[in-house]
């Protein structure tokens, strides 16, 4: 956790002189000083960074140069917009992977197998914004099927939440397909099987619990990785999150935000990671006597 | 059957890598234009296949009249380089930490899973925009950038793999023979992990191409006129409407490049019987 707090501050004093870039060009030396004055830019940069490590311990993320407001205000007013986006593109990504991947696996080796598997090759490669792009071309502008930009409306979501979950589908899809084949190869499916159960309740029931471990760990990361790739979606498509903020932010050298919004990612990873693993024990009962 | 089909990709990647990195290695040579030559005479003109293309511009020009299809190949070369690069130099710091790591175990160890922890935390595209941001766009930025953050996964294959020969016998031959601890480390631990870290490499290589094209499509990656992929996408996007081609091509460009360095990866993993989840 400190080292993240170490790092992101350490990222944005890379930035050279924020007091004159602040001031613009026109400013004299006077006007310089007095900003960096202003924000305590003067003071040595151990001060600082203690000074921030300290604020955001009590919850104080600062204030942004460049809207005049808190930092942490800025981020909640972002935050749904985003939060929005990362789990509409999480439940996608599941909804397209697991049928595909139980469906590989059912079929293992055979032609539908094959064509799935090829599927997830050409999906690793597609570049999502650009995807997003031509989605906006036919679906948004050719079709006029869905809207291109703005969320307004629950529609906007569809199709950032389909390109951000796009990236995420092959990993999923590889490890589902993956643990079931084991997971169907297993003594307990066929015991279930010569149970007479249904082949729908075996591979549901039995099957599916067991695979589903994995997927759930790497799916929890992903949905750590859409929020931090949210950033290029939402410029595609034009969305007023954290991660447009954090654009803006990082290309206007506001870096009070920029620190921020990198701590919030990476406290959020971390929160996740952990989630899984937790949801797993849930899932798992071996794994909760350790 | 799937025997054959596996091969084929195999061979489909190789070809496509192989051709795209001859196409960069000779770009000067098969290009009919100066790719940084503007003609404002002939702003966006379609490709020649296309209803009012001229037989001059094979895939049209852009907004500023350069011809496409010589800076679609200028742009392979911008490419083919960051991907290169950026694997010597995350390959190299990846390694090492992971061998490093896996090899001595304990204290050592533990600092190594902690360093990769960090790094997993860190939110990569938000990062790498803010460093090149900072620094200022060039290419050379935008190498060190991703070489410095693209290792983890190195490390961790490279880890877990050490792990695995480290106790093997003919380690402990060589520790018997009386070899030193470097020798040990390059010549008998490195060369049997290495078709591992082939393996990685693609994947990296191709993340690494992905990752440059969505920093310059976002504006801070490799700088304008460098007629670089992602740049290219960035700098037609306000055509897109009236003019799809100038999207496409780029993008499709690289899709089928990583496509191919995809296919390579994943055939030589069956190839060399590397670990699954790599």
């Amino acid at each position: 956790m400190l080292t993240v707090l170490t790092i992101s501050f350490a990222l944005t004093r890379l930035s050279g002189d924020v007091a004159v870039s602040m001031a613009g060009p026109q400013a004299t030396q006077q006007d310089v000083d007095t900003i960096r004055k202003a924000y305590g830019l003067d003071r040595p940069l151990t001060v600082q960074f203690v000074t921030w490590v300290a604020g955001v311990a009590t919850g104080d993320l600062g204030r942004s140069y460049l809207y005049h407001a808190p930092v942490g205000e800025l981020i909640r007013s972002r935050l749904p917009v985003t939060l929005t986006l990362g789990l509409t593109g999480l439940v996608i990504a599941l909804a397209l992977a697991l049928p595909l991947g139980i469906l590989a696996a059912m079929n293992e080796g055979r032609v539908l197998d094959r064509g799935i598997m090829m599927i997830a090759v050409l999906g690793q490669a597609m570049p999502s914004f650009w995807l997003g792009l031509v989605l906006v071309i036919w679906l948004g502008v050719k079709w006029q099927l869905l809207p291109i930009s703005g969320v307004e409306t629950w529609d906007g979501y569809v199709l950032p939440g389909f390109v951000l979950a796009f990236s995420a589908v092959p990993a999923l899809m590889r490890l589902t397909r993956g643990g079931m084949v084991d997971a169907l190869a297993s003594d307990y499916v066929r015991t279930a099987r010569a149970k007479g159960l249904t082949r729908f309740s075996v591979v549901m029931k039995h099957a599916l619990r067991n695979a589903a471990m994995p997927v759930v760990a790497v799916a929890a990361v992903q949905l750590g990785f859409m929020l931090g790739g949210s950033i290029v979606i939402e410029s595609v498509f034009a969305l007023n999150g954290v991660g447009y903020l954090a654009w803006e932010s990082i290309s206007k050298n506001d870096f009070p935000v920029v620190q921020a919004v990198v701590l919030f990612l990476a406290t959020i990873y971390i929160a996740l990671t952990l989630l899984a693993d937790m949801f797993n024990a849930v899932l798992d009962p071996r794994l909760r006597i350790s | 059957m799937a025997f054959h089909i596996r091969r084929l990709a195999l061979a489909l990647g190789f070809i496509i890598v192989v051709g795209i990195a001859l196409v960069a290695l000779l770009a000067p040579w098969i290009t009919p234009h100066d790719p940084f030559l503007q003609n404002l005479d002939v702003r966006m003109a379609p490709p020649s296949f296309m209803e009012g293309g001229g037989p001059d511009h094979f895939l049209g020009t852009d907004q500023l009249g350069r011809d496409y299809f010589s800076r679609l190949i200028y742009g392979a070369r911008i490419s083919m380089l960051i991907g290169a690069l950026v694997v010597v130099c995350s390959g190299l710091i990846g390694t090492t930490l992971g061998v490093v790591g896996g090899f001595f175990g304990g204290r050592v160890d533990a600092v190594v899973m902690f360093i990769i922890t960090c790094r997993l935390s860190i939110p990569l595209i938000l990062v790498a925009l803010t460093v090149v941001s900072f620094v200022g766009s060039s290419l050379a930025v935008v190498v060190l950038t991703l070489g410095l953050l693209l290792w983890e996964r190195f490390a961790v294959v490279a880890r877990t793999t050490t792990m695995q020969v480290r106790n093997l016998d003919y380690i402990a031959a060589a520790w018997a023979a009386g070899c030193s601890r470097p020798y040990i480390l390059l010549r008998e631990v490195l060369p049997n992990i290495v078709h591992h870290l082939i393996v990685v490499t693609t994947l990296e290589m191709a993340l690494a191409i992905l990752l440059e094209a969505a920093l310059s499509f976002l504006g801070l990656g490799v700088p304008p006129p460098l007629p670089s992929w992602g740049l290219m996408i960035a700098e037609a996007k306000d055509y897109m409407y009236f003019s799809p081609w100038v999207i496409l091509v780029p993008g499709i460009a690289l899709f089928v490049l990583v496509l191919g360095i995809n296919l390579l990866g994943d055939g030589l993993r069956d190839r060399l019987g590397a670990a699954r989840d790599a």
